[in-house]
């Protein structure tokens, strides 16, 4: 796949190319990601966008390695060049304590038993050796950094006795505590209400830049991603729609998709008798049709040639689009906040 | 939102919320009380037994072993409590002196049966797939053979006494602990926590020996206590059958055993005292290890 128009030059950090996964439901083998390519260079914030069930989460955790059993996968994940696919054991370990990730629900992937510093320092103190007060100290130090204050006491606390907004903070702080080069942000925020969300969203662009680190930001909402990354992927289907600088993709989107998605968004400056939404439901991957355009059934601009065959990912105003009108829509994508649904579906 | 995001980053780091205190997690006195006024009382007589069973030769009357040939099946005088038994030994001082291996040998089978129990299902949980195919097949075959049986065979092999009896009830009772532990590590392996320590870097035994085995630890708890009981029933089944514990060292198994006779010839007393030990302290551990059960099972 042609990565090359909407990458900036130099070699990437994380290289995912034809990225296809297939996880056994009810018996058979079904697709939820579908040639999925992706690259980010070091120091890069890249967004990843897409409905619930397109894909967003499993591309974090297949990068991760953590996909559930019986998974198979095809293509191929290097990270700094290295084939992430055949790591195991230490080495794999190595590459996780690279490659951080910070989840949806902070409070599920806490164990709920252990103290706060118990599971801020378990990698620092069984993986790298660093000794317990020392760890401790760094672990306290990191909390500063998120805008926790006395850490060394939230350090001896319980899961329970932080609040969510908080509990994230620890998370985020424990996964710059092994100094990673890449940070995996599976919707952060979106547990948070949104005072919270806008401290941590804060906080966590802060500290990326501090530290130069690489992200990949996964949300569903465009706008976030637009405000924070520098290039932003749309996932539709398990197939990413649409590359773009993240600046350009509200306001000039190359792919129906986005355009309905930022159409979606309520304006708090209009009224409208009825808010804008995209026809008919998300369909998962295995759900999408296998041989046309895989957005077809809910596109307004749907014409014989989208049912004809997949569209390829093609290059055009530095961007990718995986649309066969891509061209021929230029500039009529714009998402006119009209008041009558925004759509002319 | 961005106008949100840069008053966020233009505030100080102040937290929006407020904190409780540590509070202090429930400790072994709070699970005992949870247990209730049964559970409680099972507690004191099993501290009793264990306390008996430590210093219970040191604080014993007379010699459990010494025999008065010429006081067999007298009854309790003067300073014998519970009188004599077959062989004109005195009752009360063997069932002190009997307590230490009639609770030491369940202790064993216990401590047994729960490491490698506790190791099988978390190996099983953790790796899946095959390995937990062929572990669980294993402890199908292993349920096949009663405890009893194990042991006969392991005290012709290895000879009777204490020790080849525990390890074969240890042996037997393994895939009991295994089952069930399986599926609580199962569940335990499954939750998001247990993700987000593996891409920290955690390895498998860190996460394994930390996380997992704590969290399982109240129906561990709770499966050793009701393990002792069966092991302990068991265990004087084995030394009734005289495969146990060997004479002349007191033991309440075998103290039914030796005085059996002596029920039907209106010489009860000194068989059913040392079965009157056996069913407190078994009936003891039961009830509070079913009450540590449903504790387990409703914070789960």
């Amino acid at each position: 796949m042609d990565q090359s128009a909407a990458a900036p030059p130099g070699a990437p950090l994380l290289l995912v190319e034809g990225l296809t996964v297939r996880l056994p439901v009810e018996g058979a083998q079904r697709a939820v990601l579908r040639d999925v390519g992706l690259s980010i260079s070091p120091g890069e914030a890249v967004g990843l966008v897409g409905e619930s069930g397109s894909g967003k989460s499993m591309t974090a955790r297949a990068i991760d390695r953590l996909l559930p059993r019986g998974a198979q996968v095809a293509g191929t994940i290097s990270y700094d060049g290295t084939d992430v696919m055949s790591l195991s054991g230490a080495a794999m370990r190595r590459y996780r304590n690279q490659v951080a990730m910070i989840f949806q629900d902070p409070r599920a992937h806490v164990n709920p038993v252990r103290r706060v510093g118990d599971f801020m320092t378990e990698a620092l103190r069984t993986n790298l050796g660093v000794q317990p007060a020392e760890a401790a100290t760094r672990a306290a130090d990191m909390l500063g950094q998120v805008g926790i204050a006395d850490g060394r006491r939230r350090l001896r606390q319980y899961p329970h006795e932080l609040s969510g907004g908080m509990l994230q903070r620890v998370m985020i702080a424990t996964a710059l505590l092994t100094e990673p080069k890449l940070l995996l942000a599976d919707e952060p925020t979106t547990a948070l209400d949104v005072t919270t969300q806008a401290e941590v969203m804060a906080i966590l662009d802060d500290l990326r830049r501090e530290f130069g680190l690489a992200m990949l930001f996964i949300t569903h909402d465009l706008e976030l991603a637009a405000a924070i990354c520098d290039r932003t992927a749309v996932m539709y289907a398990g197939q990413i729609v649409e590359v773009r600088q993240s600046a350009l993709l509200h306001d000039d989107p190359l792919h129906p998709y986005t355009a309905a998605l930022a159409a979606a968004r309520p304006d708090i400056a209009q009224t409208a008798p009825r808010l804008a939404a995209i026809p008919g439901r998300p369909l998962s991957a295995f759900e999408a049709p296998e041989e046309e355009c895989a957005f077809a059934p809910r596109c307004p601009h749907v014409r014989d040639i989208c049912r004809a065959e997949t569209p390829e990912l093609v290059g055009l105003n530095g961007g990718l689009s995986r649309c066969a009108r891509a061209i021929e829509l230029r500039g009529q994508l714009t998402p006119a906040h009209a008041p009558d649904g925004g759509s002319d579906g | 939102m961005s106008e949100l995001m840069s008053r966020a980053r233009a505030g100080d780091a102040a937290p929006l919320v407020t904190v409780r205190e540590p509070r202090a997690r429930r400790g072994a006195v709070g699970l005992l009380r949870a247990t209730g006024a049964a559970g409680l009382a099972s507690a004191v007589v099993i501290a009793i037994a264990t306390v008996i069973a430590v210093i219970g030769p040191l604080i014993a009357p007379f010699s459990p072993t010494l025999v008065h040939p010429s006081l067999p099946w007298v009854g309790p005088t003067g300073g014998h409590l519970l009188g004599f038994d077959v062989e004109g030994r005195d009752v009360l001082s063997r069932l002190l002196a009997g307590a230490t291996s009639s609770m030491l040998g369940p202790l064993a089978v216990v401590i047994g049966s729960l490491l490698a129990g506790t190791l099988l299902a978390v190996i099983a949980a953790w790796r899946r797939g095959l390995v937990d195919a062929v572990i669980s097949s294993g402890l199908d075959i292993l349920f096949a053979f009663p405890g009893i049986l194990l042991a006969v065979l392991a005290a012709a092999v290895f000879g009777a006494g204490l020790p080849a009896a525990s390890i074969a009830l240890a042996i037997a009772y393994m895939p009991y602990v295994a089952r069930v532990l399986r599926g609580a590590a199962l569940k335990e392996r499954s939750q998001p926590y247990v993700a987000a320590l593996e891409v920290q870097g955690a390895s498998a035994t860190t996460i394994c020996l930390r996380h997992i085995v704590p969290n399982i630890m109240p129906l561990i708890v709770a499966q050793a206590t009701i393990l002792f009981g069966y092991a302990m029933v068991d265990l004087a089944a084995i030394s009734f059958i005289g495969l146990g514990v060997q004479p002349p060292a007191p033991n309440w198994g075998f103290m039914i055993s030796e005085n059996q006779v002596g029920i039907p010839q209106h010489y009860p007393l000194p068989a059913l005292s040392a079965g009157a030990c056996i069913v407190a302290v078994v009936i003891a551990f039961n009830v509070l290890g079913e009450r540590l059960f449903e504790q387990a099972q409703a914070s789960r």
